[in-house]
């Protein structure tokens, strides 16, 4: 008898159908789900993150890549413009006499509100025309000119006209005249070529990433001339010939620890070092190449040992076996197949650079400049930094270029990005 | 000029490689056996020629402004700098430059004209110097490499010192720049801590950076405490790792035990993409979408929320650290031996509690790692929190309340101020100097648990 109780009880706990198991059961498969649904919803709030960036910087870029255009007859006459010296010549009042003859029934008093209709620049593009040809004084001139910023952004919609007028920066007499013109058919919205042909300005719908494109380029040049060369060095001397010993030890710690210190850090140094002790230029792009090359120096040594450690030891024999030397060896055979490898993270590296801000900031290349820099040594702005500057301006233009901005900064990310996923598929041995 | 000195030592070493190549040749013609080969006699005369050479260019460009300024300065007429303190030197040399520069203001004193004019002079003295000198390197060096030519001449054994040399000398710039940003650090913290006593730095609880400029000026008194600076740093920071981290986490489980290997393979590159959106974007997105987001829920539930919330800085940098922390656990599960893995499984336990109870244990230490080194990140991270969280430090630790942090008022202090003698701006140095300290402990703790975790299983 007593076996038998013990028997039952046995198959009792073993009895995988009875509700007490099969509860268990369930409950432990709830579990599966529950971690699988916390770690799918993990993900999707990340993509939904990074959907909801992409979605406003192109929503809201997209009109900055279109603007405004006014096209008007303006006569120049030659009472405003000497024939002798056309380039002193009142060109403000020759804008004034064009919207007069555009708007025959407006009052004199308001013909500077109007000649506002127009970008700033109407009166300069004026000037270079009849600078360049002199005749066309006393004739009519037919130009094309960016409207104004106010009225660029009433063309794309922005403005509630139904909105009380005092909060408005247009009234309404204003957008009746710009109604006005285009029913007269002539307000075209070309694409916006200036934003990547003009350099920085005051005024939104003439600014441009002219100046930080080159800046950018100037810098990343310099950055690249400089770590790319010494991170080979580097890499190729602590991979391939350090001895193992205390120095190799601190060189090899230091590596790693420099490649976490925070990059406005390095903006410090740069303005105590460069700026302050060798008396460098501000806002230079050489000054923030040279920064940037501080930065990107341990990435580069990072991947190029990574790539050198998996070229496999039998070439490195082969090549000693047949009476190279070492550095032979390294020269000849080893640095050659690590190449593609030594490539793709320099890229990376120098993407991370592009995108930067921070110690550029510091040593002042969030400058106001409205040239493009023609050497390394010129004031200028990179495109990060270029992003910020307009992130700060107060216009509602500048708010649509800043995305656009961002969208051209990372689309030259990708572009880096694809180069160096085309060098990996492409040359990258797998031994 | 330096154009000119680069162009000339480049074509000197060519000439040397050339000469010395011909010359080893001529002797192996002459039937004498040689040591090296012919390439290596040149290599060795070119080397000989570029090192020295270019040292001396760049040694020569990086000393000559400061050295010439300095001359220009003290050759100023007796008086002329009287009662001037550093803030007035610099503006005077700044203006003796852009004259110099052809950029004339107004009508400078006649001394500044003379000034600028020696200037002038100066510098083009310094680049005849300077292609005087590189021209007497080159020349040494062409002739003491052209003497050296012999059969019995190891020109292998010493092009291979040379570039040994050089190659040391390539790792030691990382131990440089290191030195670079402790001594730049230090020394401009020191002079700080001279204008504030380093116990007020430390300890004090206001921070109020804006100083008099003139004596009359009404404005506060400028005080250093960094305790508010550092707690809203904490705030931001902890925002940012308490949204990061169990997301983060829960991404790396998922792709890790239950993604398909074609789920994993695109969705794993699109987390990274997150990782390489440059931080300025981020605060674009801040500014433009997230912070007018949650003031809107705030105004709905009607809680106080102030314009710059550390809530919205440390939201937006948790997106950026979300694929960071999830590549290090991603990398720290993977590294748990199969092993452990099947044997859990072969006790009939579910994924779920595979994971839990036996990977995840098992990969806390390198997990830790990478959250801490997120953590450093996020202390040191700036322009997230330049746009997007306030500039006035205050005593709270409420994340709807507006704070600022170490790197915001780092590059708000330094941003279009040049004079190095005001404590408004050596106070960023040190201020600066505390955040490299904070982030290098951090580092260098996580780095260890990193490294001592991986050769446990290797």
């Amino acid at each position: 008898m007593t076996d038998n109780t013990t028997n039952a009880a046995v198959t009792h706990r073993h009895d995988w159908s009875s509700d007490r198991f099969q509860g268990n059961l369930a409950r432990r498969r709830r579990g599966e789900k529950i971690l699988a649904g916390l770690g799918l919803g993990a993900i999707a709030l990340a993509f939904l993150m990074l959907a909801i960036l992409l979605w406003t910087l192109i929503s809201g870029g997209a009109q900055a890549f279109r603007q405004t255009h006014v096209a008007i007859e303006v006569p120049i006459s030659a009472e405003l413009v000497d024939p002798a010296d056309p380039s002193e010549g009142n060109y403000r009042n020759v804008v004034r006499d064009a919207m007069q003859a555009t708007f025959p029934d407006a009052e004199p008093s308001e013909l500077r509100a109007l000649s506002g209709i127009l970008s700033n620049a109407a009166q300069f593009v004026i000037r270079d025309k009849v600078v360049a040809d002199p005749s066309l004084i006393g004739q009519t001139v037919s130009i094309n000119v960016p409207a104004s910023d106010p009225y660029d952004q009433l063309q794309k919609g922005n403005v509630d006209t139904d909105s009380d007028e005092s909060t408005r920066r247009l009234n309404d007499a204003e957008i009746a005249a710009f109604q006005q013109l285009q029913d007269q058919g002539r307000i075209t919205m070309p694409v916006n070529w200036a934003l990547l042909a003009n350099a920085d300005s005051r005024f939104p719908e003439l600014a441009g990433l002219k100046g930080a494109i080159i800046g950018s380029a100037y810098a990343l040049l310099v950055c690249f001339l400089i770590s790319f060369p010494l991170g080979i060095g580097a890499a190729i001397y602590l991979e391939e010939f350090a001895p193992k010993n205390r120095l190799s030890d601190i060189i090899e710690v230091n590596i790693n620890n420099l490649a976490a210190v925070p990059s406005v850090v390095f903006g410090l140094l740069a303005l105590a070092v460069f700026l302050g002790w060798f008396g460098m230029p501000r806002s230079a792009p050489l000054v923030g190449g040279l920064t940037l090359a501080l930065m990107t120096l341990p990435t580069i040594i990072i991947a190029t040992r990574n790539a050198l450690k998996a070229v496999p030891p039998s070439i490195r024999e082969a090549a000693l076996g047949v009476g190279a030397s070492r550095q032979q060896v390294v020269f000849g055979h080893v640095l050659p197949l690590a190449m593609p490898g030594i490539l793709t993270g320099t890229i990376i590296g120098l993407a991370q650079a592009l995108g930067e801000t921070a110690p550029l900031l510091l040593i002042g290349m969030n400058a106001f400049v409205t040239a493009a820099p023609s050497t390394p040594l010129d004031a200028a702005t990179a495109l990060p930094t270029q992003i910020f500057i307009w992130a700060d301006s107060p216009e509602r233009g500048f708010v649509s270029r800043t995305s656009a901005a961002i969208l051209v900064l990372l689309g030259f990310l990708v572009m880096m990005n694809a180069v160096a996923i085309f060098l990996r598929n492409r040359f990258e041995r797998n031994w | 000029m330096t154009g000119i000195a680069f162009a000339m030592l480049l074509t000197a070493a060519l000439a040397g490689y050339m000469l010395n190549r011909r010359a080893a040749l001529a002797l192996r013609d002459g039937g004498q056996r040689l040591h090296s080969l012919g390439m290596f006699h040149g290599l060795y005369a070119a080397l000989a020629v570029l090192v020295p050479a270019v040292i001396v260019t760049l040694l020569w460009v990086a000393l000559q402004t400061p050295v010439i300024n300095a001359l220009v300065m003290a050759g100023l007429p007796a008086g002329s700098l009287d009662g001037a303190d550093a803030g007035a030197r610099q503006l005077v040399q700044a203006e003796i430059q852009s004259i110099a520069g052809g950029r004339v203001f107004g009508t400078p004193e006649a001394w500044k004209l003379e000034a600028a004019e020696r200037l002038n002079a100066l510098h083009a003295t310094s680049g005849w110097l300077l292609l005087l000198a590189v021209a007497a390197v080159i020349a040494g060096a062409l002739l003491v490499t052209r003497r050296s030519v012999a059969a019995q001449f190891r020109a292998r054994q010493a092009v291979e010192r040379i570039i040994m040399g050089l190659l040391i000398a390539c790792s030691v710039v990382a131990i440089f720049v290191t030195v670079g940003i402790v001594l730049s650090l230090v020394f401009e913290s020191i002079r700080f801590f001279q204008m504030v006593p380093i116990t007020e730095f430390l300890f004090g609880t206001s921070w109020e950076p804006q100083i008099p400029i003139r004596a009359d000026q009404i404005a506060a008194e400028g005080a250093f405490g960094w305790i508010p600076v550092l707690l809203g740093t904490l705030v931001i920071t902890f925002v940012a790792i308490f949204i990061a981290v169990p997301v983060g986490l829960m991404s790396a489980i998922y792709l890790n035990e239950f993604a398909s290997p074609r789920f994993r393979a695109i969705a794993k590159p699109v987390l990274e993409i997150l990782a390489g959106i440059p931080t300025v974007v981020y605060g674009f997105f801040a500014i433009l979408t997230v912070a007018p987001a949650i003031r809107a829920w705030g105004a709905a539930l009607g809680i106080p929320v102030a314009p710059n919330t550390a809530l919205a800085a440390g939201g937006v940098m948790a997106i950026m650290l979300i694929p960071f922390i999830s590549s290090f656990a991603d990398d720290a599960l993977s590294a748990v031996p199969r092993s452990l893995r099947d044997g859990s499984m072969a006790l009939g336990a579910t994924r779920s509690e595979t994971v839990l109870k036996v990977l995840f244990p098992a990969a806390i230490p390198g997990i830790v790692g990478g959250v801490l080194l997120a953590i450093s990140r996020a202390i040191g991270e700036t322009m997230i929190v330049v746009m997007a969280a306030g500039l006035i430090a205050k005593m709270t630790i409420n994340p709807l309340d507006s704070v600022t942090t170490v790197t915001v008022q780092i590059v708000t202090l330094l941003i279009g101020d040049t004079a190095f003698d005001s404590p408004k701006t050596l106070a960023a140095f040190a201020l600066g100097l505390m955040l490299f300290i904070v982030t290098l402990m951090i580092n260098i703790v996580a780095l260890r648990v990193v490294r001592k975790y991986r050769e446990l299983y290797d």
